[in-house]
């Protein structure tokens, strides 16, 4: 290696400064034109206790330090364009670029909320067209697109039901949530004021009718129910299993985390859901969290319509137009008409697929996923026998025998240039391994990734030690996470 | 491990143990085993009423957030104040200073539908 005079590792791998430790007074990356106009003193015009001399610790740097501060962390990142990103009931499947194009067409770009009705044709259209399109792939009757996010879709349809039961006289007091579940099922019932009682999965990691049907009464609002649930498991009850919950007059809310593996095949409106989110940001390709805004679309029967958010599209003879008259609905639940720039992306995704495509790109989903479980089988225990469909979820009970945890063979992982899967989750697995590779995989880095998984299967058995210490090729190893969680630093503070 | 003799278990893994019309309530050894390194515990203020079955807090580790099942029907009298300092002892000491709550019982006969030290052993396969 040649002498580096203090510059231990090349740019792209070395550890980086934050913006407040790069910082020297006076320094800026702007220089402002002499001022054409007369100067205002800021005290005297906004009074004194209004403005500082300063920021305290504002971090001054120059232009290309701050481009080459976030280039250099934007390298630090694993992404779907790097490779494989296995993060079971996550969906990281690949955003076509198609979708980024039509989201940049000039008229849906820079289409501004408080445009008039009569201006924004075109954009009320796309939303009234993923609104008939997405009914269609749910088999339900309406579909409002304002939820934000997943949670945010959740809470929305346990509202709706909510409201659809207050108007027959009695809200109910309690949503029945699988053990399964993920976490923002309960939160999502509690949040909406119902007490939450789990039910216990059957030994196929599935709703048990006798345990559901013991637990539905007068007192039952919904069950909240994933299918596929978070084991990867279509709940073949689900028929059975609706028709108990309305016998009883309570409602069957899906969460459509796992849409995915159904688009195409099977509609949740056929099978007894009565609501249901999907994710556009899972199952319609959209981007994720740090790369743009979800969509949590929610689709109801039309028991369910008159109570959805405002305002609704109506035909005003050959115009769309906002209806607001709605007297029954739950209001808003959120500013303007949702994340407009996520639906476009949805819609174009739809339309680039048609019918068949959608419908193929479940089938591979499904195949892609059966495929690592063949692999794998061999040399980590899944789960539950039941069929997998878009996931596989293994336990890591063999590797348990050596000392090594599914977050230790999660670590090791990274070292062979893979992105984790899903860790620990869902609760019901002991120490669970979930992955979901998406339809968007060539066989290649299925391959890839399974030999790495393969590999690393062997070196537990050889030379445990390696994989509990793992990641060895990182920049940093086995942080403090506990630490993290118990003292946490949320904010930079200088250095005494 | 072993399981004081002098508790009762439940099957969501807490403990309670009685003296007079006091219940102190904890989660067992093996629950703060599957749960890993605890961060947090949510408890309820004294004069909270809880009931047997039902959740009255919860307890966070690096892995997930689990609810803390009632074993007995009563008041708070009081939440264990070391708990939020120091979460930490609960992996240390579940079954003695990381006790969670003391409940003023309702029917003391409640614990006797609750598993004997044995049973619970048994019921976890240790």
């Amino acid at each position: 290696m040649p002498k580096t005079l203090g510059k231990i590792r090349p740019h792209l791998t070395q550890d980086e400064q934050l913006l407040f430790e790069l910082s020297s007074p006076g320094k800026k990356g702007y220089q402002l034109p002499a001022l054409d106009v007369p100067e205002v003193d800021p005290a005297s015009a906004l009074g004194s206790e209004n403005v500082r001399a300063a920021i305290e610790h504002f971090p001054e740097v120059s232009e290309v330090e701050v481009i080459r501060h976030f280039t250099r962390l934007s390298t630090w990142n694993y992404g779907i364009d790097l490779g494989l990103f296995p993060l079971g009931s996550c969906t990281m499947k690949y955003n076509p670029r198609i979708n980024e194009a039509v989201a940049r067409t000039e008229g849906l770009a820079w289409a501004h909320p408080y445009q008039p009705e009569a201006l924004s044709q075109g954009a009320m259209e796309v939303v009234a067209i993923l609104e008939q399109y997405l009914g269609e792939i749910f088999g339900m009757d309406a579909v409002t697109l304002q939820p934000a996010a997943g949670a945010h879709g959740e809470y929305t349809g346990i509202m709706l039901v909510r409201a659809y039961l207050e108007a027959q006289g009695n809200p109910r007091k309690k949503v029945l949530v699988p053990d399964s579940a993920h976490g923002t099922n309960p939160a999502t019932a509690f949040m909406a004021g119902y007490d939450v009682q789990t039910l216990k999965s059957n030994d196929s990691g599935m709703v048990d009718p006798a345990v559901l049907a013991a637990a539905v009464n007068e007192d039952v609002a919904a069950l909240m129910v994933t299918n596929p649930n978070t084991v990867g498991v279509f709940e073949e009850n689900i028929v059975q299993i609706a028709g108990i919950m309305h016998e009883k007059g309570a409602q069957v809310y899906m969460d459509g985390a796992n849409l995915n593996a159904l688009v195409g095949i099977a509609r949740p409106g056929d099978f007894g859901v009565d609501v249901l989110h999907s994710n556009l940001h899972k199952t319609f390709s959209t981007p994720h969290g740090g790369g743009g805004p979800g969509a949590g679309a929610v689709g109801v029967r039309s028991h369910l319509e008159p109570f959805l958010p405002t305002p609704r599209l109506r035909r005003d003879g050959e115009l769309w137009a906002w209806d607001y008259d709605r007297p029954q609905s739950i209001g808003r639940v959120r500013a303007f008409y949702g994340n407009f720039g996520v639906l476009v992306r949805a819609l174009a995704y739809i339309l680039a697929h048609g019918g068949e495509g959608l419908r193929n790109a479940t089938i591979d989903a499904l195949l892609n996923a059966n495929y690592i479980r063949a692999r794998l089988e061999e040399h980590y225990q899944i789960a539950y026998n039941a069929r997998s469909m878009h996931e596989c979820v293994f336990s890591d009970v063999r590797q348990e025998k050596q000392g090594v945890r599914t977050g230790d063979i999660a670590k090791r992982l990274i070292d062979y240039g893979f992105h984790p899967y899903t860790v620990s989750f869902p609760l019901i697995v002991h120490g669970a391994l979930m992955i979901e590779p998406t339809e968007t995989e060539p066989k290649a880095e299925l391959d890839a990734f399974c030999d790495a998984l393969i590999a690393i299967a062997r070196e537990i058995e050889a030379d445990p030690e390696t994989v509990k210490k793992a990641p060895h090729m990182t920049r940093t190893s086995r942080v403090d996470e506990v630490a993290a969680a118990r003292k946490p630093k949320v904010r930079w503070t200088p250095q005494a | 491990m072993t399981y004081p003799e002098n508790f009762r278990y439940t099957k969501e893994h807490e403990w309670v143990s009685v003296e007079g019309d006091t219940g102190t309530v904890g989660i067992t050894f093996h629950a703060q085993k599957e749960l890993g390194d605890i961060v947090y515990v949510d408890l309820p203020k004294p004069g909270t009423q809880v009931e047997v079955g039902k959740t009255f807090g919860s307890v966070e580790s690096v892995k997930a957030v689990s609810d803390i099942y009632s074993p007995v029907s009563g008041e708070v009298t009081e939440a264990n104040s070391l708990l939020a300092e120091a979460p930490e002892k609960l992996n240390e000491d579940p079954h003695g200073a990381a006790w969670l709550v003391k409940i003023r019982l309702a029917n003391p006969g409640d614990v006797g539908a609750l598993l004997s030290a044995a049973d619970y052993a048994a019921y976890i396969g240790e």
